[in-house]
């Protein structure tokens, strides 16, 4: 019996053709939750305003390149004017707040984070392009379990180990990225805001619109003015906020290339600085690994959010012997992931962020194969408009080639084998990089010995890419210093 | 994958099979071989599960998955009070699982105790429904080989076109592996052409890692299809489980060149549920599984359900339960 949209009922199935069975209908997430303004403004001293100078910039769909709205770019009198706010709302309301009282607006902003999750998930996927699945049950409750968790520090912050009257720092200039962008912001206004301090917020240009909508939240829920600012802008904006003499404090997330500028700039000043930049972990397969649970882990590891993910398992570090075994395994198991509209509830990859960086992720390929690495993708239909980067696979990777070096903050694993324990410390720790890494093994032995070798911020055992926000998370070397969340994340805010 | 299954497997004459005493049958050489696979991590797992089961099956996708999972129903009921009565209508369920629509496909088979097996046959002649019987003293396993061995005869000459027996779960958890071995091998012989399901009952199993290694112990003694539970022990079915039971036969026919059918059962009630094992034999065995032939779903009231999301997906509202049978 022949169905509405071409699906076949069981019986007639045609046997063995090589088609797949059974479709999965599209299932996309409604967008009518989301009412997005065709302009925004900044948002300063409580409420929302153009931009001084008037100038606006668009941000799209990358998934589409569909226009979503315009949104003010921040100059220097605009920057002058939130650091002002901010200042004025820390001597006068937010500095002097029993802890207690700050935790209930905390706590207010986490529900409703939780109330308004659909809205958000979808504005996020919408703007920044991940999948829905991510934004929904990873970007979105992250977010409100920062508040929560931080919402709990606001009263105890003299239990927290930094003596008994811990103070916090003033006025925090806070820069994020694009790649979680209201997570990011999550990441840092909880711990900043618990601790006493105000905010300055620089979401990333091409993903403003997340913090726009939790500035409408703080709003909402009564934040005295001033608390908050939200100055949406691009690399200007962000380089007039870190370097504003009012700032007392400068938190990025971000590449290394803007951390190091961002660490000339401050350098000098009383201004306390921590920054969480760029990696290239490796992910680090034993040949006694549980492989079926190993392979999802280097999925998750490298294709979560397409690979844009600075912690991304990017080095895949296999043992020599079973490396053919988990390739394979690996390739077969990519061959089932799902690759289009983000909103779609069963998409597993969505859109690469922007031109630009779709333009970064094929110059690093095409360098890859220049120099001798073998590339895969599975066969993979990318949609005609957007943004889009088939998942990749680079075998025979040396620790020569760039494609092993250099941050990639795209789709592509990078695969080299190692021969002994040594060996696999030896490699992961070539790298001026060090936030995280994978250790996959059946043997606890191994992976505290492991554990204690690996210069990384986050090491992971048999699982990647989870995060809680009681665990703290930075990196070494080239990937930043200061700790985000749990206890050590609030020591980032206090005058410690 | 281990060496040793492959030199095993691939070096017997019918891939999987070798006989009973041979020196590869020992406890030891079976150990060497199941405590040669790879480990199943239990939190990745249960993850994996997690994140499969949050698919969203629609519209036509649903339709079809609830029509396949019908024809992979095996109706089943095993109760100390079921009587000629009760089989006969669950069988005339089983041909006609919805009066008011023709168009519904009938289940694959039905299931009952190895007395009731003649009843079974001749209420379901001429549909193409198969009937499957449990055998090997239901559901613990616990009766010597003569007794079992008598048990899946009764079934067998009953006219039994499949047999669900279930393994001696004390002698896998005391390590006699060789003993489970040589059970389902006489049990193969025993059951002539019918299909053997092997039930691994996996509550009692424990462990994700031990559900791998009675899979391959099952398949390896020339299982046709290895099933979760009885229904007896909770937790029936699972979805960690069934998806290490899914890889497992992925993995087999990757070695062993056969395809060992999955068989979950116990504790499926809801369509959705049934809907989310379809999504795991997809993404993890892979679609050649979504086939009565190699996936089935053991199960009573869930058929309901089953009907019930049927008919609200061509007319767009719910029926009332009273317009499904009970039987």
């Amino acid at each position: 019996m022949p169905r509405q949209d071409g699906s076949v009922a069981a019986g007639e199935r045609p046997a063995e053709t090589g088609e797949p069975v059974w479709r999965y209908a599209p299932a996309p997430e409604s967008r009518d939750i989301v009412s997005i303004d065709p302009e925004y403004g900044l948002f300063v001293a409580g409420e929302f305003r153009p931009a001084a100078d008037g100038g606006t910039f668009g941000t799209i769909n990358p998934a589409t390149e569909e226009l979503l709205a315009r949104v003010a770019v921040a100059g220097q009198a605009d920057v002058d004017a939130a650091v002002a706010a901010a200042r004025s709302a820390y001597q006068q309301v937010w500095g002097p707040m029993p802890g207690s009282e700050r935790a209930k607006y905390l706590y207010r902003i986490a529900r409703q984070l939780q109330e308004r999750a659909r809205e958000f998930a979808v504005l996020e996927s919408l703007d920044n392009g991940k999948p829905i699945k991510e934004s929904r049950d990873v970007d979105i409750p992250l977010a409100a379990a920062h508040f929560f968790y931080y919402a709990g520090w606001a009263d105890k912050l003299e239990h927290a180990g930094f003596g008994p009257d811990p103070r916090p720092l003033g006025v925090a200039g806070q820069v994020i990225p694009w790649n979680f962008p209201l997570l990011m912001a999550a990441w840092k206004l909880a711990p900043a805001l618990a601790a006493g301090n105000t905010c300055v917020l620089k979401p990333a240009e091409t993903t403003p619109l997340t913090a726009l909508l939790l500035a409408q939240v703080c709003q909402e829920a009564g934040l005295p003015p001033g608390v908050l600012n939200v100055l949406t802008g691009a690399g200007d904006t962000g380089a007039a906020l870190v370097s504003h003499p009012g700032v007392n404090k400068v938190a990025f997330t971000g590449s290394t290339e803007v951390g190091k500028e961002i660490a000339r700039a401050v350098a000098g000043t009383d201004k306390k600085l921590t920054l969480e930049l760029g990696g290239k972990a490796a992910n680090i397969v034993f040949d006694d690994a549980p492989v079926e649970q190993a392979v999802e882990g280097i999925v998750s590891g490298i294709f979560f959010n397409q690979g844009h993910v600075c912690c991304a398992g990017s080095r895949l570090l296999v043992q020599e012997s079973v490396a053919e075994v988990v390739v394979e395994r690996l390739q077969r198991r990519l061959t089932t992931l799902r690759l289009g509209d983000p909103l779609d509830k069963n998409t597993d990859i969505g859109a690469i962020n922007s031109r630009q960086q779709l333009d970064k992720i094929g110059e690093l390929t095409k360098a890859g194969e220049a120099e001798g690495a073998r590339r895969w993708s599975p066969p993979c239909q990318l949609p005609d408009r957007g943004y889009w980067f088939p998942p990749t696979v680079f075998t025979g990777v040396a620790q020569s080639h760039r494609i092993a070096r250099e941050e990639i903050f795209g789709p592509v694993l990078s695969v080299l084998t190692f021969r002994t324990p040594e060996e696999a410390v030896a490699k992961a720790n070539n790298t001026p990089y060090g936030l995280s890494a994978g250790i996959w093994t059946d043997k606890g032995s191994r992976i505290l010995w492991l554990a204690q070798q690996l210069r990384a911020g986050v090491i992971w055992a048999n699982t990647y890419n989870r995060f809680d926000p009681a665990s703290p998370f930075g990196g070494y070397q080239e990937s930043g210093y200061g700790r985000e969340g749990g206890r050590h994340g609030l020591a980032a805010y206090l005058n410690v | 994958m281990s060496v040793g299954i492959e030199s095993i497997t691939q070096s017997a004459p019918e891939r999987w099979a070798f006989e009973p005493g041979d020196v590869a049958t020992s406890d030891a050489a079976l150990r060497q071989v199941l405590h040669g696979l790879p480990g199943v991590d239990q939190v990745g797992a249960t993850q994996r599960a997690a994140g499969l089961a949050t698919r969203s099956i629609k519209k036509g996708a649903k339709l079809q998955a609830l029509d396949m999972a019908i024809s992979m129903v095996d109706l089943t009921t095993l109760e100390g009070a079921d009587t000629p009565g009760k089989v006969g209508a669950m069988c005339a369920k089983a041909r006609q699982p919805d009066p008011s629509d023709r168009s519904v496909p009938p289940v694959a088979a039905v299931c009952v105790y190895p007395d009731l097996v003649g009843v079974a046959k001749e209420a379901v002649a001429g549909s193409g429904i198969a009937v499957a019987s449990v055998a090997t003293a239901f559901p613990s396993g616990r009766a010597s080989l003569a007794v079992k061995l008598a048990d899946v005869h009764e079934a067998v000459s009953a006219g039994a076109d499949e047999v669900d027996m279930v393994i001696d779960r004390g002698a896998f958890l005391a390590g006699r592996y060789g003993q489970v071995y040589a059970e389902i091998r006489a049990v193969r012989e025993a059951c002539g052409p019918a299909h053997l399901k092997v039930i691994l009952e996996t509550a009692e199993l424990a462990t994700l890692d031990n559900v791998a290694r009675a899979s391959w112990l099952a398949m390896l003694a020339g299982a046709d299809f290895i099933k979760t539970s009885t229904g007896k022990v909770t937790p029936a079915a699972t979805p960690p489980t069934a998806l290490v039971m899914l890889a497992a036969v992925r993995d087999f026919e990757q070695t062993a060149g056969r395809r060992v059918g999955v068989k979950v059962a116990g504790g499926i009630r809801t369509a959705k549920d049934a809907i989310r094992y379809l999504v795991l034999v997809n993404e993890i065995a892979g679609p050649a599984w979504l086939t009565a032939k190699l996936f089935r779903i053991g199960a009573s009231t869930l058929l309901n359900d089953l009907l019930m999301q049927r008919s609200k997906q061509l007319t767009g509202q719910y029926a009332g339960a009273d317009y499904f049978t009970l039987d």
